[in-house]
């Protein structure tokens, strides 16, 4: 008798199409995983914790101390992976090492931006590189306890990293006196359940402390009122992942993985009209056509139209604009747009940007948290205007009615999802007014008919 | 009903956290909840904030807060189709719609026998797979077309004894 768990089974994601091809440049998260890799052994037999070891003195050598550490990720020039893209070892170096109380630290796995799919394949392949990522960083900034907050949609993702710190704490690079040092630090899993919102850093803590996720004014910034209001460092996994490598080799030598200001490799998730969806791992500074030919091509031969750089909140790229880039930091911020996650979704030439639009703005409205009125009441204006200009009712005004809107809800609210709401909207427009146009002119004929 | 197994299940969540912060664990506790017992009720949500030391009515606003809790009763398969962006561009919304062919319901509904609920989603986080789907909150399906969507609802119908 075949179980449910069984069927559904079949269906589970095998990690080829995504992580496990030759298709990344230099890989240093992903370098040799497999799907069957992913345990204490086999990242033991990779160079993992090492670092540990390094930093700890565990094999001898003098260790190094937190000063030390977080020098060295300075000088890496490792920015954050999550989105913002602000330097980690200057956000590390904030954390008030001297406080007397409880400090905290957090992995933000809630991986949720439309086009993002990148911790998702970190967490089930290679769980221990974010564990050993989080020690260091907890031994840096002095912090005895860490939460890994990872997207409730991807559960068997959990499983898999509870599996993998049970494996840690058996192997005593959790727990207290970690090999043998003074240094103890305590690390579990939480999921959230469906909530973008809960991305966002203050509304993870919120969560995190068993709350609806909205969230907080800033400042306080974390670092002085955080988790249960006590100083808190938050990174992305893909930040924490990276820190392995530079405690290994070095800070230069990461920096020099990628280009000046923008140190390292980054995980490309591309999502969209390509032959070959997937995670790309690559240097930063790499062409965007390298990336566009490693996942190949655009689908079907066809022409590429539109490129959304960095998740779904970052602002359109038509295909002339990006073609130019380099994939960093720097070259996306110069060409009008982020490299936010580093999610690209890909257009090709036969795609109607009012209905893409539309689907996004019905994202950003759904996920409003509700707590800020230009956000709350802005999104669904905006999403109620593209619908009806999409769906043969729009009107002359609209266009402007539309910046109108997204100029009043940027920069007015709390967090950044109501930028994030308008700035796809205010881009769509900039780079393809035409349609819009097109279908507002034919809704006006059709009336005046 | 909350029986001594579940509160097990509780308790080592809560054993994540500070003694002063059981609260934390609710988010875990109500996906609990919803794993045996299909959703979550008044009755588990009053359990669980007795178990937590919190007010109900702060259980009840973390179980509407969050997309995944089922506050009403739903089908033994609850699918949920992602049509974001991203699998928008790969087919999620043919994936819905075959399902909602295939099941005789629209979107939102449940078929007469109690077998499925079948939902729209936002974005599951999984966009290289696209179209991607979610069974039970805990089980992500991908690359889901026609054929892998027909041989699912197929299978999980069989292990029901109505194939």
């Amino acid at each position: 008798m075949t179980t449910a768990a069984q069927i559904l089974s079949q269906f589970q994601a095998t990690g080829v199409q995504t992580c496990f091809h030759d298709r990344h440049i230099n890989a240093q998260i992903y370098a040799d995983l497999n799907g069957r890799n992913w345990s204490i052994k086999d990242y033991e037999a990779r160079g993992g914790y090492a670092a540990l070891r390094k930093i700890l003195g565990a094999d001898g050598g003098e260790g190094m101390t937190q000063d030390q550490v977080i020098a060295t990720v300075k000088e890496s020039g490792l920015r954050g992976r999550g989105g913002a893209g602000f330097p980690t070892g200057l956000k590390w170096s904030f954390m008030p090492r001297q406080f007397p109380g409880q400090k905290h630290l957090v992995c933000n796995s809630d991986e949720g931006e439309p086009g993002t799919c990148k911790d998702r394949d970190i967490l089930m392949y290679n769980p221990h590189i974010v564990i050993e990522g989080m020690i260091i960083g907890a031994y840096a900034m002095g912090i005895s306890l860490g939460y890994n907050y990872i997207h409730g949609e991807i559960f068997q993702v959990y499983e898999r990293f509870e599996a993998a710190l049970e494996e840690a704490r058996a192997a005593g690079y959790l727990g207290d006196k970690i090999l043998g040092s003074g240094f103890s630090f305590q690390l579990h899993a939480h999921h959230g359940f469906g909530a973008y919102i809960c991305g966002e850093e203050t509304a993870l803590l919120e969560s995190l402390e068993g709350k609806k996720g909205q969230p907080r004014f800033k400042p306080p910034f974390p670092a002085s009122f955080g988790l249960y209001g006590k100083p808190t460092t938050i990174n992305n996994t893909e930040t924490f992942a990276a820190v392995p490598w530079i405690i290994r080799n070095g800070g230069q030598a990461y920096l020099e993985c990628g280009k000046p200001n923008n140190g390292g490799t980054k995980i490309f998730s591309v999502s969209g009209d390509v032959e070959r969806p997937g995670n790309y791992e690559i240097p930063l500074g790499t062409p965007f056509a390298k990336l566009l030919e490693l996942a190949g091509g655009v689908r079907k031969g066809r022409q590429l139209k539109a490129v959304i750089p960095g998740g779904s909140s970052s602002p359109v790229l038509p295909a002339h604009i990006m073609m130019d880039c380099t994939m960093d930091y720097d070259s996306i911020s110069k060409a009008g747009s982020m490299l936010g996650s580093g999610a690209l979704i890909v257009m090709d030439d036969s795609r109607d940007m009012v209905e893409s639009l539309l689907r996004l703005s019905y994202f950003y409205q759904h996920e409003s948290c509700g707590q800020c009125t230009p956000c709350r009441e802005g999104t669904g204006w905006l999403w109620r205007v593209v619908d009806r200009i999409q769906h043969g009712q729009g009107r002359p005004e609209d266009i402007e009615l539309l910046d109108s809107v997204a100029f009043n809800i940027m920069g007015r609210t709390i967090c950044a999802l109501g930028d994030a709401a308008a700035m796809p909207v205010r881009a769509m427009i900039k780079h393809f007014r035409h349609e819009f146009e097109a279908k507002i002119q034919a809704a006006t004929k059709a009336s005046a008919a | 009903m909350i029986t001594e197994a579940t509160k097990q299940r509780f308790a080592r969540e809560v054993a994540k956290y500070p003694p002063e912060q059981k609260q934390s664990a609710v988010m875990a506790c109500l996906s609990i909840v919803q794993q045996e017992q299909g959703w979550v009720s008044q009755e588990s949500e009053a359990v669980i904030a007795e178990v937590l030391g919190m007010p109900q009515i702060a259980v009840h606003e973390v179980t509407t807060f969050y997309n995944m809790y089922n506050q009403q009763p739903v089908g033994k398969f609850k699918l949920n189709v992602c049509t974001n962006l991203p699998c928008q561009l790969r087919g999620g919304y043919e994936a819905l719609h075959h399902l909602e062919a295939k099941l005789g319901i629209q979107m939102g509904e449940t078929t007469a026998d109690g077998l499925f609920t079948l939902q729209q989603c936002e974005c599951l986080g999984a966009c290289a797979d696209a179209p991607v789907m979610l069974v039970n909150d805990r089980n992500m399906c991908s690359f889901m077309d026609g054929e892998k969507l027909d041989q699912l609802v197929d299978g999980l119908k069989a292990t029901e004894g109505k194939a």
